[in-house]
């Protein structure tokens, strides 16, 4: 329960004041935005430091997003694994469907603090898009959200939630047209209208100090769970597993719980086609320490430097990069990084929505196929949670279409 | 004594503005693009600014991105375009050379090992766009060590508290980014830049060059009034993208493109001699 007395030798001390996660993160901007990262720095170190900030945004994130999420036992399912006791953290029921409203939320008020008029985002599978929007049509600031012409062709649904909720969703046109795009056509718009505009980076990823301030965003569930378990089992858990794309679910399960060294940490990448097939997203399992997108880290890169393109069934995971704080995790052993292939994940979401009556979404189907792995073979009185992150209702059309089935 | 401190020494002397070409290297092949930087001295560029071909260049514009792709489907990498500069080296001594670029293919290569590489291929100075001064000491150190000079951007944004920060261990020029955007967007406006230019020179002997939204001999004539160099990229590697798309002769290309940007020397080169008449 204790945190680590000796503060040298927390995992939890990160970043430093230049926004570094051991080698990994910083600021690798162009000079254009480098003023802009600096304002919202500072602007978010103020936030933070402020009781009312925390008060509103717990009372959005409580009355607005329904915190706190459930910690639910998966009774069915641990019978059918026969080892460990397998709990899910239900982030999936937040409003939205995922855990990404809790950083939206965060960013939006940081946003009116900061007396911006405009919000821009990116967004994959469409997840972070339609919360930006959300959040955006609560507090009457208009939103632009960048989004692959890919991911438009295979996420209509989202496309159609976002513009509903007045977002305008603009294609990514350029490179490979899926999220890495997003990103980069988001990033320009951002340099082109500084003075009004504030950026709702998705993921725990990007220049500093986004990494960190998404991590915070989103450790509501860490914290959460902590409470959760200890009421419900008096302990704390001995695993705890979690999809990684950009990373932002996971650091805000596990960032809670770094400094509690019983507790093993598994982040699960998209193992694509596998990871011996080249066609993957598995950033840490499968690429290489490289610059991007503001912060260095793990990417998915040929020889030369060129970032190659992500592959994956989840939209969501599809992303070449991965956060900094996941890379100096990898590199110091904290968490351990596996795979879970799109065959897997499309097994276990069907097992679990046939078995729990809960349909995931791809992503945490990543996380499962992997709790389907560990859980048989681990002992009964070993608790393992897992992070429901999302709901699969936009990836009902994408499962139907693998499984032959016509909706 | 470094080249682009020697050639802006010469235009001083003449009173001129100088002219920096950006192209692509490897856009839209390599050969051409030899060819073409070859072409560049004799159309009265004074820098040459190398692109090393990135995909997902954040900072500028669809144009360049476009040219980037162009140059790696023709098979361009960091050490093809390092040999370029040796190639172009054997027959032009003086013309500064300039490689310009991102972040993850020089750190890929090896910060130092590329610092080295590339002051022996004839480089004289480094502009890696997302490596702002808090970042770049990996480089810096085996730049300098090499002759490099590392050139830093400006911008509308960068105010007077954070210029100092960004001239500090710069060299050769500083580029100073006439308006808040991505490469190849709007027109600067003159009255803006020269008020911006008169601020940077408070704070630097470095001479300034002035790039992004540069299209025309108008514009490069307006900027270099008051500019010490004027930039133009996007317009330059727009031309070969249409030449290409004409399916131009390659020889072609090199000639329509050496035209086009001698109109923009020209303009550059004579512009202060307007005003004084």
């Amino acid at each position: 329960m204790k945190q680590a007395q000796n503060l040298s030798n927390s995992y939890r001390q990160g970043p430093d004041e230049r926004g570094h996660f051991g080698l990994y993160g910083g600021r690798y901007v162009a000079e254009t935005l480098m003023p802009l990262i600096l304002e919202v720095e500072k602007a978010y170190a103020a936030a933070k430091a402020d009781p009312g900030f925390k008060k509103e945004l717990d009372y959005y994130l409580e009355h607005y997003a329904g915190h706190p999420s459930p910690l639910y036992f998966a009774e069915r399912l641990t019978k059918h694994f026969g080892g460990a006791k397998v709990y899910f953290k239900r982030e999936e029921l937040n409003h939205t469907g995922s855990h990404k409203i809790n950083n939206c939320l965060g960013q939006i008020l940081l946003a009116r603090r900061m007396g911006k008029k405009r919000i821009i985002a990116e967004t994959g599978a469409g997840q972070h898009g339609v919360a930006v929007a959300t959040v955006s049509a609560l507090f009457n600031l208009p939103c632009t959200v960048y989004m692959g012409s890919v991911d438009i062709e295979r996420q209509k649904p989202n496309v159609f939630r976002m513009r509903l909720l007045g977002a305008e969703v603009k294609p990514a046109l350029s490179g490979s047209r899926t999220l890495k795009d997003a990103m980069n056509e988001a990033l320009r718009d951002w340099v082109t209208n500084v003075d009004d505009t504030f950026y709702i980076i998705g993921t725990a990823a990007g220049p500093h100090p986004y990494p960190a301030m998404v991590r915070d965003f989103q450790s509501i569930i860490g914290r959460e769970t902590r409470a959760q378990l200890q009421k419900a089992e008096g302990r704390l858990p001995d695993t705890l597993v979690a999809c990684i794309g950009g990373g932002s679910n996971a650091i805000g399960l596990f960032h809670e719980f770094l400094d509690d060294a019983s507790v093993k940490m598994f982040g699960v990448e998209a193992g694509g086609h596998g990871l011996k097939t080249g066609k993957h997203a598995a950033s840490l399992n499968g690429g290489a320490p490289g610059v991007l997108h503001g912060n260095r880290t793990y990417l998915l890169q040929n020889e030369d430097g060129q970032i190659t393109e992500a592959d994956s069934i989840s939209a969501g995971l599809d992303y070449p990069g991965i956060g900094p704080e996941h890379a100096y995790l990898h590199d110091t052993k904290r968490v351990t990084y596996v795979s879970a292939t799109d065959q897997e994940a499309l097994d276990a979401f069907q097992l679990c929505s046939k078995m729990e009556g809960i349909i995931p979404a791809l992503e945490p189907a990543h996380a499962l196929a992997y709790v389907t792995k560990i859980a048989p073979a681990l002992p009964k009185d070993h608790l393992l949670v897992m992070n429901m992150c999302g709901r699969g209702d936009k990836d009902i059309f994408t499962v139907a279409e693998k499984l032959g089935m016509k909706i | 004594m470094n080249r682009i401190d020697q050639r802006f020494a010469a235009l001083k002397q003449k009173n001129q503005a100088g002219f920096v070409a950006f192209i692509t290297a490897g856009d839209p092949d390599e050969a051409t693009s030899l060819a073409l930087m070859k072409a560049l001295p004799k159309a009265g560029v004074d820098i040459i600014e190398l692109g090393m071909a990135f995909t997902d260049p954040m900072a500028d514009g669809p144009a360049i991105q476009a040219a980037d792709l162009r140059a790696l489907a023709s098979g361009i990498t960091l050490a093809k375009t390092l040999n370029m500069v040796r190639e172009f080296r054997k027959s032009d001594s003086t013309t500064p050379v300039v490689l310009m670029g991102y972040t993850n293919p020089v750190y890929r290569y090896g910060f130092e090992k590329f610092a080295k590489d590339a002051a022996q291929s004839g480089a004289d100075g480094l502009i890696v766009v997302d490596l702002p001064p808090e970042e770049d000491e990996e480089l810096r150190g085996p730049a300098k060590a090499a002759g490099l000079h590392v050139i830093r951007l400006a911008t509308p944004t960068t105010d007077d508290k954070r210029l100092p920060v960004v001239l500090k261990d710069s060299g050769g020029f500083l580029y100073y980014v006439s308006i808040t955007g991505i490469t190849g967007a709007a027109r600067p406006d003159e009255e803006r830049v020269r008020k911006a230019i008169e601020r940077i020179q408070k704070s630097t002997k470095l001479p300034v060059a002035v790039g992004f939204g540069v299209k025309d001999a108008e514009s490069a004539a307006a900027i270099a009034r008051t500019a010490d160099a004027v930039v133009v990229g996007s317009a330059i590697v727009q031309q070969i993208a249409e030449l290409v798309k004409k399916k131009m002769p390659r020889g072609q290309i090199v000639e329509k493109v050496s035209a086009f940007v001698e109109i923009l020397t020209r303009a550059t080169h004579g512009a202060r001699g307007k005003v004084a008449a």
